[in-house]
C-alpha cells in the first residue's frame, strides 16, 4: 500500500505560496531527494530573496537566509568551511539570473561542490510581478506593460545554456514541473544533482521551469499549459552538461 | 631579546589572524591592502585553510557570512571603495548576529578617490555603514604591533559578543614595516556556538541564520536586544592610550597614523613648555567617551587630529559635552599632516581658548 | 638618539631594498625603527622613496618630512627633497646620475659615483648598496659590524651568491674616498 506522506525533511510549517504555485512541488522534490539519500542531518540549505525567502522555515535541515543573489557565495563559504556537509541553494530567476549573476557564474566556473535549485517562472513574484531576466519576449508584466520589447529590455537569459558553456560546472540540466511526466523527470534530476555533491563531483544546477498563476494572471491550469506552449519552446528541457557522463561515455 | 620580526602591517594582520585560528579568508584585490591577500594565498593552502579570491567584494563578504554561520573564524580585507561594496553583507552579518573580522586599510575618497592613506571611513565604520541599526566593534591600530594584536582581539571580541569586528587601519600602517612580536599560535577558539549551522545530525532542531523578521514587533524586539548587548560592549570594551595627560592643559585626540604624527607634535610642544597631552582611541566603537569626558573637566581645549574633514570630532564633542572648545586639524585625500602642522594647531587652539 | 633617513630615486634602483637593509640592521641592533615605502603607480618606473627612522626611543611618526640623512639617486629627488633636509644634516648624491651640485651650504654633502662604481665592479644593480655603504661609513646610522647578518636577513637563502656581492658593494661604498 502506498501512503502519501510529507517528506521528513520538510517541517510542519504551512507554506505561504499562492494557490497553484509550483514552489510547493519543487520544495517537495528537494526534500524527497534529501530523504532518499539520507542526508538531512548533514544538509545546510541557503534560501534566497524572492518568493522562497522563507524556505528556511520549510526545510527541516539547518538553513541560512542569504542576501538577494548572494546564495552561491554564501554556499561557497559554508561548503569551504564544512566540506563534508551537503550544501544547497534554492533560488529564483531574479535572484540567480539578475542580481546574483556574478555569484552564479563564478560558483559554477569554480565548480564549487554545491547543488543549486534554480526556479525559473519568468517573473518577479514576491514584489508583485515585474519583468524578470527570464521573462519571455512580448511577455506582459508590471514593468513591461506593453510586453517585453527585446529592443529595449534585451532578451531572456538562458541560464542552463549559458552555464554549460563554462568548463567548470559538473552538471547543468533543465526540467519542468507542469505535468506528472515532467515532475518525475525533475525528481530524478534533482536527486542526481545531490548525488553529484555526495560523490564530490562539483557544481550541479537544475533549472526548474515553474509557474506563477498569480502574476501571470491565469488559473493554475492555464499556467501549466502556458509552460508547455510558451516556456518550454523557449527553454528546452534536458541535460545540457554532464561531465562525468561524458567521461564515462 | 624578544622574538621580534620585521613585517609590513598588512602581513602582520594576516599572520596574526592565522595564529588566532582563522582558517578562512576571502578577498578581492585592491590597493593598499594587497599584501594581506598575497600572504593568505601563500599560507592558507599549507595549513589546510581556505584562501579564495572572490569575483567581487560583494561575493567575498557573503562567503564570510557563510563561514561565520558555521561558527568558524573568518575574515575579509579591503580598502575603502571595496568596503563600501561589502556594506550589504556586513549589515546582514550584523543582523544575523554573526562574528567575523573585516579589515579596512583606508585610502582617500569619495568615489575611486586615491590610493594614499586616509581616515575618512570613520563615519562608515563607527555609525553602522550599511542599512539598519547596528554597530561593529571598530579597532584602530597605530603600529604594526597593534595590527597584529588588535587582529587577535578583534576575533576574540567578535566571538564574545557575537557581532562583527572591523580593523580600521590606513595605507601607512598597512605598508610600513616595524618590528613586531607575534603571539604564539592559539588553539582554535573553543567558544561554544550552539547557534551555528553545522548539520542537525538529526540530534537537534534545525538552526537558522537569518536577519528577516517580517513581524515588526519581533524585529523591534531583536533590535532592542542587540542594543542591550551594545550597551554592555560600550561599558566594557572601550580602549585608549593616554600620553602625557597627567598635567595636560590641552588634549590632542587622534588615532592610527594621525596619532603617531600627533605624538611627535606633543613631544615638540612639551619641549617648548606647552602642557599638552594625547588621548589615542584604540577602539573607535565603542568610543572612549569616559576618557574624553574626564579630560574635559581638566583641560582648556581639545584638538581632533584626523585624516578626514572632521568625523571623529563629532564623537569628541558628544563626549566632552560642550565644556571646552574642540578644534580640528586635518589633511585629506591621501595627504598627511606634519608634526609642525599639528603643533601649529595646538598653538592656535591655545590662542583661541582663553 | 633618532635618525630620520629618506632614500629616493627611480623605481628599479633598489630604493626600498636599501631601506630594508638599514631597517634589518637596526632590528639586529635592537633599536626601534620604522620603514615606510611610497606605494602605488610611482613604484612602477616613476620616483620611489622610502622613509627609515632609527631610534633609541619609541618612534612617533614613521613619515620622514625633514630628514637627517637624504640619499638621492636621481635629479628629480634632489630637486624635490634638498630643501627638506635638516640644517646640519647630510645629503648623499649619486654623482653618476646627478650632474648638479647641492645648493645648500648648511648641510654636509657626499658625492659618490655609485652607479659608475657599480658598473666598474660588475654589479650594475647594486649602486644602492654602494650608497648605503658610504652612508654607514660617514654617518654611523647603524654599526659597521654585523653587516653579514643584516644581508642574510634580506637576501633569501636561494640566492646565496647575492650575499657576497651585496657585502662587496657595501664595502666599495664604505671605502670610497672623494
Amino acid at each position: 500500500m502506498v501512503v502519501f506522506d510529507k517528506p521528513k525533511s520538510l517541517t510542519d510549517a504551512q507554506l505561504h505560496y499562492c494557490p497553484g504555485c509550483t514552489h510547493g512541488i519543487i520544495h517537495r522534490l528537494v526534500a524527497e531527494a534529501i530523504d532518499t539519500l539520507g542526508i538531512e542531518g548533514k544538509a545546510i540549505g541557503v534560501a534566497p530573496v524572492g518568493c522562497a525567502v522563507m524556505a528556511y522555515n520549510y526545510f527541516a535541515c539547518d538553513m541560512v537566509e542569504a542576501a538577494h543573489g548572494r546564495a552561491p557565495a554564501v554556499a561557497t563559504g559554508i561548503k569551504r568551511s564544512l566540506p563534508e556537509n551537503i550544501v544547497f541553494t534554492y533560488q529564483g530567476d531574479g535572484d540567480l539570473a539578475s542580481i546574483g549573476m556574478a555569484e552564479t557564474v563564478h560558483a559554477a566556473t569554480r565548480n564549487e561542490n554545491i547543488t543549486v535549485i534554480f526556479v525559473n517562472n519568468a517573473i518577479y513574484g514576491m514584489t508583485g510581478g515585474q519583468m524578470a531576466p527570464t521573462s519571455l519576449p512580448g511577455q506582459v508584466t508590471q514593468t513591461s506593460p506593453y510586453g517585453r520589447d527585446v529592443k529595449t529590455a534585451g532578451y531572456p537569459v538562458k541560464i542552463a545554456e549559458l552555464l554549460s558553456a563554462l568548463d567548470g560546472p559538473e552538471f547543468i540540466a533543465r526540467v519542468a514541473v507542469n505535468n506528472v511526466k515532467n515532475v518525475k523527470q525533475a525528481k530524478k534530476t534533482i536527486q542526481k544533482a545531490f548525488e553529484n555533491q555526495i560523490n564530490g563531483k562539483g557544481f550541479s544546477l537544475v533549472e526548474v521551469i515553474s509557474s506563477c498563476p498569480t502574476n501571470w494572471g491565469m488559473t493554475p491550469d492555464a499556467a501549466l499549459k502556458w509552460i508547455d506552449d510558451n516556456m518550454i519552446p523557449y527553454y528546452p528541457l534536458g541535460v545540457f552538461k554532464d561531465k562525468s557522463a561524458k567521461e564515462e561515455g | 631579546m624578544e622574538n621580534k620580526v620585521l613585517m609590513k602591517g598588512n602581513e602582520a594582520i594576516a599572520e596574526a589572524a592565522i595564529r588566532a585560528g582563522c582558517r578562512h579568508y576571502f578577498g578581492y584585490p585592491i590597493t593598499p591592502q594587497t599584501e594581506l591577500a598575497a600572504y593568505m594565498a601563500k599560507r592558507m593552502p599549507k595549513i589546510n585553510g581556505t584562501f579564495l579570491q572572490a569575483e567581487s567584494e560583494i561575493a567575498a563578504i557573503n562567503m564570510v557570512y557563510g563561514v561565520a554561520g558555521t561558527g568558524k573564524r573568518v575574515m575579509t580585507s579591503s580598502s575603502s571603495p571595496g568596503i563600501s561594496l561589502k556594506q550589504e553583507g556586513i549589515s546582514y552579518i550584523a543582523g544575523s548576529d554573526l562574528p567575523c573580522l573585516i579589515v579596512n586599510v583606508q585610502r582617500g575618497g569619495p568615489g575611486l578617490g586615491g590610493i594614499q592613506p586616509s581616515q575618512s571611513d570613520y563615519f562608515q565604520a563607527t555609525k553602522g555603514g550599511g542599512h539598519g541599526d547596528y554597530h561593529l566593534i571598530v579597532l584602530a591600530p597605530s603600529s604594526v604591533q597593534e595590527m597584529a594584536d588588535l587582529t587577535a582581539l578583534g576575533f576574540d571580541l567578535a566571538d564574545k559578543y557575537r557581532m562583527p569586528a572591523m580593523l580600521l587601519a590606513d595605507g601607512t600602517i598597512g605598508q610600513m614595516m616595524e618590528p613586531v612580536v607575534l603571539a604564539e599560535e592559539k588553539e582554535i577558539s573553543k567558544v561554544n556556538k550552539p547557534w551555528a549551522v553545522t548539520g542537525t545530525e538529526m540530534k537537534r532542531e534545525h538552526n537558522i541564520i537569518n536577519s528577516l523578521y517580517l513581524a515588526p514587533d519581533e524585529l523591534e524586539q531583536k533590535n532592542f536586544e542587540r542594543y542591550e548587548k551594545y550597551k554592555v560592549v560600550e561599558e566594557n570594551e572601550a580602549r585608549y592610550e593616554s600620553f602625557m595627560m597627567e598635567d595636560a592643559e590641552y588634549c590632542v585626540v587622534a588615532f592610527g597614523i594621525a596619532a603617531r604624527v600627533s605624538k611627535n607634535a606633543v613631544v615638540a610642544a612639551r619641549k617648548q613648555g606647552i602642557k599638552v597631552g594625547l588621548i589615542r582611541p584604540i577602539t573607535l566603537w565603542p568610543f572612549p567617551k569616559k576618557a574624553i569626558a574626564d579630560a574635559a573637566s581638566k583641560v582648556k581645549g581639545f584638538l581632533s587630529v584626523e585624516l578626514s574633514t572632521g568625523q571623529m570630532i563629532e564623537d569628541i564633542k558628544l563626549a566632552e559635552n560642550c565644556k571646552v572648545p574642540v578644534e580640528l586639524c586635518c589633511r585629506v585625500g591621501g595627504m598627511i599632516m606634519s608634526p609642525d602642522e599639528v603643533l601649529g594647531s595646538i598653538k592656535k587652539l591655545m590662542g583661541g581658548a582663553k | 638618539m633618532t635618525t630620520e633617513i629618506l632614500i629616493a630615486g627611480f623605481g628599479g634602483q633598489g630604493i626600498l631594498f636599501a631601506g630594508k637593509f638599514l631597517a634589518n640592521k637596526g632590528l639586529l641592533e635592537g633599536r626601534n625603527l620604522s620603514w615606510l615605502p611610497s606605494y602605488g603607480p610611482e613604484m612602477r618606473g616613476g620616483t620611489a622613496n622610502c622613509s627609515v627612522v632609527l631610534s633609541d626611543d619609541p618612534i612617533g611618526s614613521p613619515i620622514v618630512t625633514n630628514p637627517d640623512v637624504l640619499i638621492v639617486m636621481n635629479l628629480p629627488s634632489l630637486d624635490k627633497y634638498e630643501n627638506a633636509v635638516k640644517t646640519g644634516g647630510t645629503i648623499f648624491v649619486d654623482s653618476t646620475l646627478i650632474k648638479r651640485k647641492v645648493n645648500r651650504t648648511d648641510v654636509n654633502v657626499c658625492y659618490i659615483p655609485a652607479t659608475a662604481l657599480a658598473q666598474q665592479n660588475d654589479m650594475p644593480t647594486l649602486a644602492n648598496m654602494i650608497m648605503i655603504g658610504k652612508v654607514i661609513g660617514e654617518c654611523q646610522v647603524v654599526k659597521m659590524d654585523g653587516m653579514e647578518d643584516a644581508v642574510n636577513k634580506i637576501v633569501s637563502a636561494r640566492h646565496a651568491a647575492l650575499k657576497e656581492i651585496n657585502l662587496k658593494a657595501l664595502k666599495i661604498g664604505n671605502d670610497y674616498k672623494e
